[in-house]
């Protein structure tokens, strides 16, 4: 198990990382989702022991790691930009971590044998890197991660640079390459989507500190912070501001009797999160939110719509199935089922509102 | 503005062999509207970014011509062809301020001072860089020094072609969002022959009128987003567009059903009768679950996306994705119902029509 305690770092005093606590089990894929910036990279480089925090502990099965030299560490780190040896067969490549532990060579090709064929790579043993595509240049990266049998992998964006479908391919194959391992993986990555079709767990990160931890499904479903919710949305979360004022809520400027808040929130101001998907041209039910605002721009993407609005003075976006072309100025009006918003407070707390 | 045509357009790169290389690019005969939005979309090294280096005369075509609105330019420097450019990394003038650095193409072109400030404020405007006019641009964050590049390939009314190659790859997600539906508003406002080169299908369909969709070298298919998701002419297309792509099942044809692993499929025109290579393709999103009626098949995987679920379910010896609504329930055994107007048949992987059209 990998411990962090009240971890901080800064740099020439920012702060690069901001009082983070999580522990992450064995066999399990953990995801560092933010921004560019949001500290993903600078709690990697903390985790693998190449910085040490300015405060608080890092834990390896209860033992500090802080301070213990990168090679006496079992672990493995794979990059957004292919790194290989050019000079090496891609055979070479996957073995040369163990080489450098002195393996034998039985053991050796047993090991690589067995990485190149979970990866596809077997065809191209004998070819050096610059003869591959960049998929595959990246899966010798990824192979000489497993045959190292690392206790923790650490993939810094590993797919960005991959084109799209590949990215898709490689992406759905990796928690289980990974979870056979039994290691500890971490992925940082900036893209909601690829989270969601990982699995496993993330951390929402927000100027070096963690907004939200636990399994994906449940951070995506369950925001308990405005910015992780905000973090969290692709396309973009729709916010307004809203006030509370003796149990009727006044949304920019327009009354509304909120039936789904009939708990009374004490008075104050609060914002309103709607995911794009959660907006439909037509009502729902009784007890839907109306948005009306007037249209922007619409994007076709072949079986979606997504179209932009301006309401009162925010820009929305609208995700509806289906081809709806709307000209720009247009006005509409979207429903919400009030179970799918989201509320906050002044402070971006989520207040739970299914009471 | 100009339209483009490219008239039995071909490449290959020069090789040290005796033989010359493979076609990186063959025969192309297109003509691109004044005024249009096209992408080019493919995986690497399927040719999308040597053809737009042949239109903006940064490659010498091994054959064919280049013509902006019936002019040949083929022999044409970047410079003598009025375009401008946008490419995936940010190019700008660390020395520079923000708003010089937009200034600095209509400078070149000898603009009058008063006409440069007022269209360089324009630009700041839309990109949102206002109060940012007079920073360094060494002090921007990489988005930022991105969101001047495209700006600079904005900022002159009197190209005859934007081109760009992956500008927002290197975008961070929520602002990619943000810049494309700038992109797309400046389209609809200015109508600027546009050609935007990308990997990622949803900056291609949704920036484009027309989408190229390329594979080894060769053009599969240039439609709407809509038809390129409606009627893949190629069942590269089907499979490449969309997440997930396109089912493609091994089938046979004859009349108005089909055969997939003896499990027969309605379909929604007469085929005359085809035995080999015929596949079946249908999209995850136009399959649904019923209790009574369809196909009976089996629950392999289930995987909640979040906005929907996709279920992958094994009928007869293949694997079909369906993506289910969100909040519905997926049984063990689910009934698969194709929509019947939805299905494409392809042989040899291409698109075969209905016998009576």
């Amino acid at each position: 198990m990998l411990e962090l305690r009240s971890v901080s770092s800064r740099v020439e005093g920012d702060i690069f990382v901001d009082d983070v606590s999580l522990s992450l089990d064995r066999g399990s894929i953990n995801i560092l989702l933010g921004p560019t910036l949001a500290g993903k990279t600078s709690l990697m480089r903390l985790m693998a022991g190449l910085d040490k925090p300015d405060s608080g502990e890092i834990l390896f099965d209860g033992e500090s790691i802080v301070g213990v030299p990168v090679q006496k560490r079992n672990l493995a780190m794979v990059y957004q930009q292919f790194i290989n040896y050019p000079n090496l067969t891609v055979f070479e490549n996957i073995a040369s971590p163990l080489r450098v532990a002195k393996l034998g060579s039985d053991e050796i090709k047993k090991r690589v044998g067995e990485a190149s064929e979970l990866l596809a790579l077997s065809p191209f043993l004998n070819r050096n890197p610059s003869e591959l595509s960049g998929g595959q240049q990246q899966r010798v990266a990824l192979a000489r991660a497993i045959v190292k049998r690392a206790d923790l992998v650490l993939l810094d964006e590993p797919l960005a640079n991959l084109d799209y479908k590949l990215r898709e391919e490689l992406r759905s194959e990796l928690p289980s390459l990974f979870a056979e391992l039994g290691a500890i993986l971490v992925y940082a990555t900036t893209e909601p989507g690829e989270a969601l079709v990982l699995g496993g767990y993330t951390a929402c990160l927000h100027q070096g500190s963690v907004q939200q931890f636990g399994p994906t499904l449940d951070v995506f479903k369950n925001p308990v912070a405005l910015q992780s919710a905000k973090i969290f949305s692709d396309p973009p979360l729709n916010i307004t501001k809203f006030e509370s004022s003796e149990g009727i809520c006044i949304i920019s400027g327009e009354e509304r009797e909120l039936s789904f808040l009939r708990a009374k929130l004490p008075n104050g101001s609060y914002s309103l999160g709607v995911r794009p998907h959660h907006l439909y041209l037509t009502p729902t039910g009784s007890d839907d939110l109306v948005f009306k605002g007037d249209v922007s721009v619409t994007e076709l993407s072949g079986s979606e719509s997504f179209i932009h609005f301006d309401f009162q003075g925010q820009p929305w976006v609208a995700l509806i199935h289906g081809i709806q072309n709307f000209k720009e100025a247009e006005s509409v009006e979207f429903y919400v089922r009030s179970k799918n918003a989201f509320v906050f407070n002044a402070d971006g707390i989520a207040v739970d509102i299914k009471l | 503005m100009a339209s483009i045509e490219l008239k039995n357009i071909a490449h290959q790169y020069p090789s040290a062999a005796a033989e010359p290389g493979p076609y990186a690019l063959s025969a192309l005969n297109e003509l691109w509207q004044d005024g249009g939005a096209y992408a080019l979309l493919g995986p690497s090294g399927c040719g999308k970014t040597t053809l737009l280096n042949i239109i903006s005369g940064l490659l010498q075509p091994s054959e064919g011509r280049v013509l902006f609105d019936g002019i040949d330019v083929t022999d044409l420097s970047p410079e003598q062809r009025n375009i401008a450019q946008v490419f995936q990394f940010p190019v700008v003038y660390d020395t520079l301020s923000v708003s010089e650095n937009l200034a600095f193409p209509l400078k070149n072109r000898g603009m009058a001072r008063d006409k440069i400030s007022e269209r360089v404020a324009e630009i700041l405007a839309m990109l949102g860089l206002s109060d940012r006019a007079n920073e360094k641009a060494h002090s921007l964050t990489a988005d930022d020094k991105q969101k001047i590049s495209l700006g600079r390939g904005l900022v002159r009314t009197d190209v005859k072609a934007i081109l760009f190659d992956e500008p927002l790859t290197v975008i961070d997600p929520h602002l990619k969002w943000q810049l494309r539906t700038e992109l797309k508003k400046i389209h609809q406002q200015f109508r600027h022959t546009m050609i935007y080169v990308t990997h990622d299908q949803t900056e291609a369909l949704t920036f484009a009128d027309k989408v190229i969709v390329m594979y080894g070298g060769s053009v599969v298919q240039i439609g709407t987003p809509e038809e390129l998701f409606e009627t893949p002419a190629h069942t590269f297309v089907g499979q490449f567009i969309g997440s997930p792509g396109m089912n493609v099942l091994k089938a046979s044809v004859d009349g108005a059903v089909a055969l997939v692993d003896e499990l027969q499929v309605p379909l929604p025109d007469n085929y005359r009768k085809i035995d080999s290579g015929v596949e079946l393709g249908i999209r995850p999103e136009y399959i649904s679950f019923s209790q009574k009626q369809g196909i009976q098949a089996e629950t392999v995987s289930i995987d909640d996306v979040g906005k929907h679920v996709i279920v992958r379910c094994k009928l007869g010896q293949q694997i079909v994705s369906v993506i289910v609504p969100e909040g519905q329930s997926v049984p063990d055994k689910p009934r698969l119902i194709f929509a019947q107007e939805k299905i494409n048949i392809y042989q040899n992987s291409v698109l075969v029509r209905p016998a009576d059209q």
